[in-house]
């Protein structure tokens, strides 16, 4: 088995419905045509701006949504599977949310709500299910009287912990990690990264990772895919998208990362504007908007995602008329 | 106080009234601000680093915020025991500041226009409505807002959230204050963005010559942006001075555990990073002594007694009782 997870020509429209008969006026391109594998054990890092549809994208691929496209899991296809089926084939891809404030139950205690995933599953009797929870909980750096005690107890990174704790529950094979550390503090994110790397060694993990932070997601990535507007724009190594970007979205994203180093004053490619509405993409080039070197043909022709120059069988795939 | 400081923040200590009784969330806190200069304030949210600049504003969530004791010297007066209606005439007009939301500091029941000429008709009475809407479209203009005239129109609600901080920034340098106030103005944006807001700050303040506390979680933005760091911890001033002083010698041992933990662009890929570990204490129930005491990697006995802020370099103090001895 190559790839853990292949994701073809993923789409998710989302029906816009106006007017006083509540008729659907348009839709919004939230996931227009993505396509990715994600090999075992390797993270695959998924960058962009608020709005260009990363989290759809995690959401469709664990069936949040009812996507168009193919997702195919173990080398098997997932859209269509419902009740037990589908509920198996979760247990083997989990995901741990942004906001660890309201992806716990606040009225479980812990004990409950690391239990949960074993109930649902059916995983053993009540003993080794209380042993799992403690096994669990050690796992995660928590200490053990967490058990009995509530959400609201413990601060943001000690719950994304009791989160990434019950994502890990029933051992899956790939974890979708949507920002797991952006509503954290500086000091308690990289605890927080430190934690994953370290999980995804012992158990052979494989993420999803999702962030708008470019450095944490290098620091944490294999490969790079960066989206704009619902698609996938540039896909690399993660070491190469930084040495050598290519698509020019992909450089302004790295020149607008504010770098710790006052010496540092690198000569910014600022972008103008903001980003289109995805209810009304551009034509053509999704980015020719904002793009500092558009022509004409960038607004008729949509680019497709390609291998660039230079690639060498390295996997770089762009898509610019203008780079390839 | 020479002449190159605005803003002078003396022994200003915060509190608040709860239900566990009275909470200190800024004890003891000195700054100075330099005139046309940009002073970094950073640290992890609870540190105290809003309440102070809320407090220069006399703006603390009444009736539950007070300043316990300190001073706030700006323009020769001490704010902090200037009465009300004096500080009508310096917010806005003088010191002005813009928040981290830019949705819930505009109201949504009012249209953009209106909310800027708002500050006209307070703090100049005279100059009549035609007056406003013109000094207001040449404000939105300066700060980028693209067709002007339309947005004049328009409510919060229809304008992206990078848009929404352009009209604060406008509503806040209006009156050209001689100090800005920004409380994580890039925080809720993206990196796109962020550095679009942070280049229209300091092409502003190249303009007008204004100086701008910059308060933020992000050292990257710090560095880019001050030239003055004050890092806080837990209330507290861990350590301030220039930014090469702090991104170069760090000397607080929060300091340098905060510039090694952040991932950068050039550490190798999945390697365990530095940590801090712990967390931030609760306010409530803070260590005895130095607030930093339960995560410093280096603490000692002596570290149970409070350490003050010492001088370590020409514009350099650090509170730790240890590095103060072996530097000099």
């Amino acid at each position: 088995m190559e790839y853990l997870l292949e994701v073809k020509n993923l789409k998710m429209h989302f029906p816009v419905y106006g007017g006083i008969f509540k008729r659907q006026t348009g839709s919004v391109f939230a996931v227009d045509g993505v396509s990715f594998e994600i090999r075992p054990g390797e993270t695959l890092g998924l960058v962009g701006e608020s709005g260009c549809g990363k989290t759809t994208v995690g959401r469709a691929i664990i069936r949040l949504h009812e996507p168009d496209g193919d997702v195919l899991f173990m080398e098997k296809s997932i859209k269509d599977l419902s009740g037990k089926a589908l509920v198996d084939i979760r247990r083997e891809m989990q995901m741990v949310f942004q906001d660890p404030f309201e992806s716990l139950n606040s009225r479980h205690t812990i004990g409950e709500i690391l239990e949960e995933p074993f109930i649902i599953h059916n995983a053993g009797n009540l003993k080794f299910r209380q042993q799992q929870v403690k096994k669990l909980l050690d796992l995660v750096q928590i200490s053990k009287d967490a058990i009995n005690r509530f959400p609201h107890e413990f601060s943001g990174g000690q719950r994304q912990r009791i989160g990434i704790a019950r994502a890990i529950a029933l051992n899956p094979k790939l974890v979708i990690l949507d920002e797991p550390v952006s509503a954290l503090d500086v000091s308690i994110q990289s605890q927080i990264i430190n934690l994953l790397l370290q999980l995804q060694n012992e158990m052979n993990l494989s993420y999803l990772f999702i962030a708008h932070d470019l450095a944490v997601v290098k620091h944490v990535s294999d490969r790079i895919a960066v989206m704009y507007l619902g698609k996938i724009v540039e896909l690399t190594d993660a070491a190469r998208i930084y040495e050598k970007p290519l698509h020019p979205y992909t450089r302004a994203l790295l020149s607008a990362i504010p770098y710790p180093d006052p010496d540092i004053k690198r000569k910014r490619e600022i972008l103008t504007g903001d980003v289109p509405s995805p209810l009304n993409p551009p034509s053509g080039c999704s980015f020719h908007t904002r793009c500092p070197n558009a022509i004409d043909f960038c607004s008729q022709e949509e680019p497709a995602l390609v291998a660039g120059p230079e690639s060498n069988g390295l996997e770089h795939l762009v898509a610019c008329h203008l780079v390839c | 106080m020479d002449d190159s400081t605005i803003l002078n923040v003396m022994n200003l200590t915060c509190a608040f009234h709860t239900e566990d009784g009275v909470i200190k969330a800024v004890d003891d806190v000195s700054f100075e601000l330099k005139k046309s200069k940009t002073l970094g304030v950073v640290g992890e949210s609870g540190c105290g680093k809003s309440v102070t600049a809320l407090s220069i504003m006399r703006l603390l969530p009444q009736p539950a915020g007070f300043i316990q004791s300190g001073q706030v010297i700006f323009d020769g007066q001490d704010m902090v025991s200037s009465p009300h209606e004096a500080m009508y005439k310096v917010r806005g007009r003088k010191i002005s500041m813009i928040f981290q939301e830019p949705m819930t500091a505009l109201n949504p029941v009012y249209k953009i226009g209106r909310q800027i000429s708002e500050i006209f008709a307070i703090h100049f009475g005279k100059i009549d409505g035609k007056e406003r809407y013109d000094r207001s479209v040449d404000l939105l203009q300066k700060v980028g807002i693209p067709d002007p005239d339309k947005r004049m129109n328009e409510y919060p609600h229809q304008i992206s959230g990078g848009m929404r901080q352009r009209v604060m920034i406008a509503m806040a340098i209006a009156c050209e204050p001689e100090i800005l106030i920004a409380d994580e103005p890039t925080t809720a944006l993206d990196v796109t963005i962020q550095a679009q807001i942070l280049d229209l700050i300091q092409k502003l303040q190249s303009e007008t010559g204004m100086s701008v506390i910059f308060i933020t979680h992000d050292l990257g933005v710090i560095a880019e942006i001050s030239d003055d760091v004050l890092v806080m911890y837990a209330g507290r001033v861990a350590e301030t001075g220039s930014v090469s002083d702090i991104f170069k010698h760090p000397a607080h041992p929060y300091t340098k555990g905060l510039l090694k933990s952040i991932p950068r662009l050039d550490n190798k890929s999945k390697t365990q990073l530095p940590v801090i570990s712990g967390m931030v204490p609760s306010l409530k129930d803070l260590p005895e002594g130095c607030r930093f005491y339960n995560r410093c990697p280096d603490a000692r006995k002596k570290c149970k007694k409070m350490p003050h802020l010492e001088k370590i370099g020409e514009n350099h103090m650090a509170a730790c009782h240890f590095i103060v001895k072996s530097l000099l």
